[in-house]
């Protein structure tokens, strides 16, 4: 396997969709290249990264303006 | 994804019964990381506030709708994706977007530039609030269509058949998509994390 083909198949190697034999194919050529070990190291951690950063907790002014519609919305359903 | 709230069955039932208690309750849990989604998919902080309000209104009116055959949140992304598109689409911005990727090969593969190995722990070299930041810079490099299939897949964790689905893409396109966003944001972040990296701090911190 050549580097451009490693490259091709990275999001398919992370992901465990590559078939076993590609798969074999591609940690033997990562044995011999730094450079595309680093490349699939980096992007494994930039997935990883994403994946467990959870998201800021909603701004104030946002969850109070929501809220907000939300109370004016329940009051005007509410039953006379 | 988020977890799920232990009694979200009943939530969701009491909800459609018109507890609005229990469609707060529900909203409260997910609205932040709708909010996230909005952000990823718009690009800024006004029409993610939009997509928040607009998504959550829709979901209200529509609960009688929702069987539950999908979980709660996945519901309430598909609405919410779709008035994030909506946007999009208002600014011409969905159909148009192609991969601005100037380091493309002949034959269209991509070439990494930046080849250099991280530290172990690159979350641990910023605060978290950093870490947030630099993240939400970086994925507003790529253009819309690809930051938001990167949004669903890998930030929101659904799977490929599932962000293609939210999105009547081609598991294809969607997966070309995925792996050219995913080594951009990796030369991006090479930035920050490399060992002689060029950004330590986010824009504004610096």
């Amino acid at each position: 396997m050549r580097c451009r083909q490693v490259i091709d198949k990275i999001s398919d190697y992370l992901d465990g969709e590559l078939d076993p034999e590609l798969v074999r194919e591609l940690e033997r050529h990562l044995e011999h290249c730094e450079d595309c070990r680093v490349v699939v190291d980096t992007t494994h951690k930039t997935v990883e990264i994403f994946y467990h950063t959870e998201p800021a907790a909603l701004p104030e002014d946002v969850r109070g303006r929501l809220n907000q519609m939300f109370t004016q919305k329940f009051h005007k359903e509410e039953p006379r | 994804m988020p977890t799920h709230l232990d009694n979200e069955q009943s939530l969701v039932a009491a909800a459609q019964a018109g507890d609005s208690d229990a469609f707060v309750a529900l909203l409260n849990h997910y609205s932040r990381h709708i909010y996230r989604l909005g952000v990823s998919i718009t690009g800024n902080h006004h029409d993610a506030e939009d997509v928040l309000q607009e998504a959550s209104l829709k979901a209200y009116t529509a609960l009688a709708e929702f069987r539950g055959n999908s979980r709660f949140y996945t519901w309430l992304v598909r609405i919410a994706v779709n008035v994030a598109l909506g946007k999009l689409r208002k600014r011409a911005l969905w159909k148009e977007s192609s991969l601005d990727e100037p380091r493309e090969s002949e034959d269209g593969s991509y070439i990494p530039l930046e080849i250099e190995s991280w530290g172990e722990n690159p979350e641990e070299a910023c605060l978290k609030s950093d870490l947030q930041q630099v993240l939400s810079e970086v994925i507003q490099k790529l253009d819309p269509k690809s930051r938001t299939i990167f949004t669903l897949r890998d930030v929101e964790k659904f799977s490929i058949e599932e962000t293609a689905k939210l999105l009547s893409l081609s598991i294809p396109v969607v997966k070309t998509r995925l792996l050219r966003s995913r080594l951009k944001l990796r030369e991006e972040l090479t930035k920050y994390f490399g060992k002689g990296a060029r950004n330590a701090m986010p824009t504004s911190h610096r």
